[in-house]
Order: C-alpha cells, then sequence, then structure tokens
C-alpha cells in the first residue's frame, strides 16, 4: 500500500516540533532571565545541547522571596520551589561529581536528606544504594554510551547516514529532527513528545521516565523541558518534580487553596499562621484554616467528628430512638411498643416505651408496666447519655456553623461597605480617611473567624473556674461582635457621614481588644495548664 | 483505511512480510486494530502439538500504550489465567513506544516454553506448578490435547 518513498513525511504528524530545525540548539533563550538551568554541563552533552532551558520558568516576573519582613516566613511559587530544590542539588553535586538528575532522584530516594545521601555514597555500599534508588551508577553511564547502539536492525546507520528511521513512528527522518538519550537510542522529536507527555499526563512520571529502547537510562530534566512544548505539561512536570520535594520537607508546605501552587515555607516547624499569596490563612502545622485559640490535635478531631456526625440532627427528632442492643437508629412506624430492631443481624426484640426487652411484655402490646425494671432503667439511662452528649455536641455545632455561615456573606459585607466608601469620598472625604470602613470589616471577620474556633474549644473543655472565665470573655466577644455586624449591616445607612467615623471606630476597637482579652486568656492557660479536656471524646 | 497510523500500517506489513516463526498475526478484514493470532505450543514444552488463538487488539494511543492481548483456547499456565488474560511485564508497566506486536508474540511464545510460577496470574495453576511440576506438566498437556488440538 505505501512504499518507503512516502516515508520521507516528516512533516505529518508533528504539530509542534515540526518547525524546529533541531533539539540542539537554544530557541528558548528568551526564556532564560527565569530559567534554572539544572543541567550542570555534563549531563546535557548527551542529551539537549547546552543547558539553556533546563526547568525552565514559565510565568515570568515573580515576585522576589520575602515579601512581609516581620514575620520568618517566605510564600514560595513554583519556580522559587525548584529554585530551593536546585540549591539543594547544586550543594550535593558540589561534592558528589555525578549528573544532576542522578543527584535528584537520590536526593528524592533520601527523602531530600542530603547528609544521609552523602554517608551512603561514601560507604562501602555505593552500588547498592545506586541500585536501590533504580539509577544506573554514573560510570556504568559513560560505559554504556560508548557501546555503539543497536539500532533495530534496521541497518540505519547513525553515521553513514543523515536519516534513519524513527522506531515508534517507522518515519524517516533527517537525523537533526531526532532525539537520542546518553545510550544513543534515536527516536524522533515529535514521538519523544508524545512518550513523554503521555508518561507525565497519564501515569503521573517525573523521576521515572525511561528511555523507550529497551535499557535503564532516565530521561533528564533539559531533555524533557526541550521536548515538551505544552505549558500544562511543563507545569505538571514541575510540580511532580517539586511535590515530593515539598512534601519530604519539613519546613516546607503546600498552600492548601485548590488550585494555589504555593508553598510557605518557615524557619522551623510550629503551630502558626501563615498567610500565602492567594490571600489563604492557614495554619503552618496542620494545613486547616487558621484556628486560634484550638489546638490542632482538637481542630482535627473537630472536623472529623463533625464529617462523622453530619447526619446526627436528622436523627435527634423524637420520633427515633436507639435499639438498646446494637444502637441502630429505631422509628416508631405505628401504634405498637413492640419494636423489632431494623438491623438484620440484630433482630432485638425491645419495648419503645421502657426500651427493656419486649420477652417479658407478654401480650400486653400496647401499654408497658415495666417501665422500672431494672433492665430497662439502664437501656434508658443509656439512651439519656447518649442523648445528653448529643444535645450538647449540637450545642457547640450550631454556634460553629452560624459564625462559619456568617463568614460566608464576608464578599458581600466588603461589597457593601465599598460602596459606602465611595459615597464618603463624594462628600469630600480622603481615600485614606474612609479606610477604617475596610478595616472594620476586616476586625470582623477576624471577630467571627476566632468566635468560631471558641466554640469547638469549649466543646472540648471541662469546667473549672478558668472555664467560666473563658466563657466570659466569650460571651463579650459574641456580644461585640454582634454589635459591630449590626451597626455596618444595618445602622450605618441611617447615620451621618460625620458620626459613622467614630463609631464605628469605637466598636471595632473595643471587638479587637476583646478578641486580644480572650486570645491571650486561653494561651496563658495553656502555658499554665490551667485547661483540662473532657475524657469522652478524647481518644488517642 | 483512513486514520490508520503509519506506525501501523507499516508495521502490519513487515509482520506479513516477516512473519515469527510459529505464530501467525493476521488483521480482521473490518478492523485494521484487531489481529487474530495463533501461537503454536513450542516444541519441547507440554503445549508441544497445540495451537492456541489469541486476539490482539492495539487501542488508540498505540504504541504509547501496550496492545490488548487474550488467550481464546483455554490452557494450563501459570501465568495465564481462566479468562485467557495474560501476565506480561511488557504488557503492562514495561511496555515502551520502541517494542511491536512482534515482540510481544515473542515473548508470548517465550512465556509458553519457560512458564515463570514464581509471578502467577492463576493462583492454583501456579501453585500446583510449584509443588509438584510433574502432575501440573501432565495437566497442561492434558488441556492442550483437549482444548488446543484437532481444531
Ligand atoms: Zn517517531
Ligand atoms: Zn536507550
Ligand atoms: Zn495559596
Ligand atoms: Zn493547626
Ligand atoms: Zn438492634
Ligand atoms: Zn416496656
Amino acid at each position: 500500500m505505501s512504499s518507503d518513498d512516502e516515508d520521507y513525511l516528516y512533516d505529518d504528524d508533528s504539530d509542534d516540533s515540526g518547525n524546529e530545525s533541531t533539539v540542539n540548539q537554544d530557541e528558548d533563550d528568551d526564556n532564560d532571565d527565569f530559567g534554572m538551568d539544572i543541567g550542570l554541563g555534563e549531563e546535557a552533552s548527551g542529551s539537549g545541547g547546552g543547558g539553556g532551558g533546563g526547568l525552565m520558568m514559565m510565568v515570568s516576573g515573580a515576585d522576589k522571596k520575602g515579601s512581609d519582613h516581620a514575620h520568618p516566613y517566605e510564600v514560595l511559587s513554583t519556580e522559587q520551589i525548584v529554585e530551593h530544590m536546585v540549591d539543594c542539588i547544586k550543594e550535593v553535586n558540589s561534592v558528589i561529581q555525578i549528573p544532576t538528575t542522578t543527584v535528584r532522584i537520590l536526593l528524592n530516594h533520601f527523602k531530600w536528606d542530603k547528609e544521609k545521601l552523602m554517608e551512603r555514597y561514601f560507604s562501602d555500599s555505593q552500588e547498592q544504594m545506586f541500585a536501590e534508588a533504580k539509577v544506573v551508577p554514573p560510570y556504568k553511564l559513560g560505559a554504556k554510551a560508548m557501546v555503539a547502539p543497536d539500532l533495530g536492525g534496521r541497518g540505519v546507520s547513525l553515521s553513514a547516514k543523515s536519516t534513519l528511521e524513527c522506531e515508534i513512528c517507522y518515519l524517516t527522518l533527517p537525523k537533526s529532527l531526532t532525539t537520542a538519550l546518553e545510550c544513543g537510542h534515536p527516536y524522533c522529536n515529535s514521538c519523544w513528545t508524545e512518550y513523554i507527555t503521555s508518561k507525565i499526563m497519564n501515569e503521573g512520571a517525573s523521576q521515572s521516565i525511561e528511555c523507550p529502547g529497551n535499557c535503564d537510562i532516565l530521561v533528564d530534566d533539559v531533555t524533557v523541558m526541550k521536548l515538551v512544548k505544552d505549558s500544562k505539561v511543563k507545569l505538571k512536570y514541575q510540580h511532580l518534580i517539586t511535590n515530593s520535594f515539598v512534601d519530604c520537607n519539613r519546613l516546607m508546605r503546600w498552600c492548601p487553596a485548590p488550585d494555589c501552587p504555593n508553598a510557605v515555607k518557615v524557619q522551623f516547624v510550629e503551630s502558626r499562621p501563615v498567610k500565602c499569596r492567594c490571600s489563604h490563612l492557614f495554619c503552618f502545622a496542620c494545613s486547616e484554616n487558621w484556628h486560634d485559640p484550638v489546638r490542632c490535635v482538637l481542630i482535627k478531631r473537630w472536623i472529623k467528628k463533625c464529617d462523622d456526625d453530619s447526619e446526627t440532627s436528622n436523627w435527634i427528632s423524637a420520633n427515633t430512638k436507639e435499639c438498646p442492643k446494637c444502637k441502630a437508629t429505631i422509628e416508631k412506624d405505628g401504634g405498637c411498643n413492640h419494636m423489632i430492631c431494623r438491623n438484620q443481624s440484630c433482630r432485638a426484640d425491645f419495648c419503645w416505651v421502657c426500651l427493656g426487652p419486649w420477652e417479658p411484655h407478654g401480650s400486653s402490646w400496647y401499654n408497658c408496666n415495666r417501665y422500672d425494671e431494672d433492665e430497662a432503667k439502664n437501656a434508658r439511662d443509656s439512651q439519656e447519655k447518649s442523648r445528653a452528649a448529643l444535645q450538647r455536641y449540637l450545642f457547640y455545632c450550631n454556634r460553629y456553623m452560624n459564625h462559619l455561615q456568617s463568614l460566608k456573606f464576608e464578599n458581600n459585607l466588603y461589597s457593601m461597605v465599598k460602596d459606602k466608601m465611595d459615597e464618603m469620598q463624594q462628600h469630600n472625604m480622603s481615600w485614606i480617611e474612609v479606610q477604617f470602613l475596610k478595616k472594620a470589616v476586616d476586625i470582623l471577620c477576624e471577630c467571627r473567624r476566632t468566635l468560631m474556633y471558641t466554640y469547638v474549644f469549649a466543646y472540648y473543655l471541662k469546667r473549672n473556674n478558668q472555664s467560666e472565665l473563658f466563657e466570659a470573655n466569650q460571651k463579650d466577644l459574641e456580644n461585640s461582635t454582634e454589635h459591630l455586624s449590626e451597626y455596618l449591616e444595618r445602622d450605618i445607612s441611617a447615620e451621618n457621614l460625620v458620626d459613622i467615623k467614630q463609631k464605628v471606630q469605637d466598636k471595632f476597637r473595643y471587638c479587637d481588644s476583646r478578641r486580644r482579652v480572650l486570645l491571650d486568656h486561653v494561651h496563658e492557660g495553656y502555658d499554665r495548664d490551667w485547661w483540662v479536656y473532657t475524657s469522652d471524646d478524647i481518644t488517642s | 483505511m483512513a486514520g490508520l497510523p503509519r506506525r501501523i500500517v507499516k508495521e502490519t506489513q513487515r509482520l506479513m512480510q516477516e512473519p515469527v516463526p510459529g505464530i501467525s498475526a493476521i488483521p480482521d478484514d473490518s478492523n485494521a486494530r484487531y489481529f487474530h493470532v495463533v501461537v503454536a505450543g513450542p516444541e519441547g514444552s507440554p503445549f508441544e502439538g497445540g495451537v492456541f488463538k489469541l486476539e490482539l487488539f492495539l487501542p488508540e494511543d498505540y504504541p504509547m500504550s501496550a496492545p490488548k492481548v487474550r488467550f481464546i483456547t483455554k490452557i494450563y499456565h501459570p501465568n495465564i489465567d481462566k479468562l485467557g488474560r495474560i501476565c506480561l511485564d511488557i504488557l503492562k508497566d514495561k511496555w515502551s513506544p520502541a517494542l511491536q506486536i512482534r515482540t510481544v508474540l515473542l515473548s508470548i511464545q517465550a512465556l509458553l516454553s519457560a512458564p515463570n510460577p514464581d509471578d502467577p496470574l492463576a493462583n492454583d495453576v501456579a501453585e500446583l506448578w510449584k509443588v509438584n511440576e510433574v502432575e501440573a506438566i501432565r495437566n497442561a498437556r492434558d488441556w492442550t490435547r483437549t482444548y488446543a488440538m484437532g481444531n
């Protein structure tokens, strides 16, 4: 059907690399401004030329680090994470002179513990280390490269002809449109691109993409960045490479906001608020939203409880009781008090009124005369207890949810206040003079956030003198926050513009001070061991 | 045959021109990605004398992903299960786009010559193969006679 002369159609499937004369040329020089060269010379020789493009940065004009000097943490963009990673690799590379891709894979293998890597490298088990990390030792790499490459028996020799057949697409192409790693297995650039793309996008591979030829040579970063043109794929590759770096690094954490590519780097690990450039505020230690005054363990427990108990409010209704044997929820579905548990593996018979076993009730199907029997009493007691615990939980949960709900209207409030600010500026107030309104909303939201978490704290708290003081503080903050909220949402429109500033400032300053008092008190309690937690919910 | 990649066209041509000894692979009349494969049981193996039918399908993203291959003829083999699915590394994680239908068929032929009960797919077969190889081989011969001969 086709003959070999048709083979010379190297344009037909190369959509993005077809116009490029050769991958070895540094056509990406314009990207070098943000470019990290992680090909440090020696490994670039076999793969992708001069080492211009390494892990290229996609986003230009990345912020410089340390935007907020008051706090000892940095928000790192993907590029800056790569930069850190490269520094780490370079440091090792200055001691151990092996290809950077190999260093990166080894570091990854040792969870980015440089010392461990060095120790193993200079030990007797060096060869074993390479095997464990599944990399070809660099001295073997050299040897392999010298062995003449097997060109699949098609008889095309690299040196003899200027064209060769790609073993993946079977097109015959000029050598300049093909790429080979150290092992010398050449494939056309568009097949390489398709191959690497499919490895990255479909398999999530990054560290372990092998040459398609029957060999273990790994594709290095320079080659990947040269061959892949699609920025989505490049980003995913960078993300995969940096993922393990960030995950292994105790001082770094990805911003948990959805789709945020940034990470935060701290000086030492502690539970503390960090704010990403995307404005998400979270706890460095546990990645949850910043949850002062509750501690990480309790907030985790609370969130889990909320997830587990999301159904609870449904079965609180008076029409359900729990089976005294298996605790399954039972609904009374008729006039008869003889209940049979719906749980197929339980099928307990009991009395709806006294919760005692049904059997002694005999044939009195419609009324109960055993209400005071011990067995029935115990069953009711335990039911009572679980009800009380549930009521208690719902009490705190409702308050928590209420503030969470209010916070969702944050944006409305900001836009409302913005209108007000515009109006005031039209009445001869300067921009700077009207900023107090935005500040008021900031503080309102902070107070709500704090209040929300105080209910989690309170839920787990055992009563003592200090807990009563805490509750008084909580009540004060609750009241002052509601006043501020009411004022901003309603009363403000009726006020004289001149009076507003004073009133708003008074209110938000008071809120802020109440908030400080509450937080300081809780923190003091942590230092002085005032807080005792309820035992029932706290295991582990 | 519009839309059929050059790779598949050429690979099929070459496969027809220089077939693998003991194996025939013929593309379906209506679907060039579907191959009717027949493998002769290798000499000296318990499958000798048997004729095994397989189906081979080249998925949409072939050669980026591996061909799908399955025995249609029942076979008693530790690396082939009841449904004819084959446990072969190059059909899974060791697949590379530089491999070919030819490589796959050769590997399957090799698997018939040298079953590998340490990497089993059919557990009971592999178990017997390890515990009592004589009986396992006898079973394999019986199955070959029953299912893979005279058809
Ligand atoms: Zn190709
Ligand atoms: Zn290779
Ligand atoms: Zn973020
Ligand atoms: Zn935390
Ligand atoms: Zn029950
Ligand atoms: Zn009763």
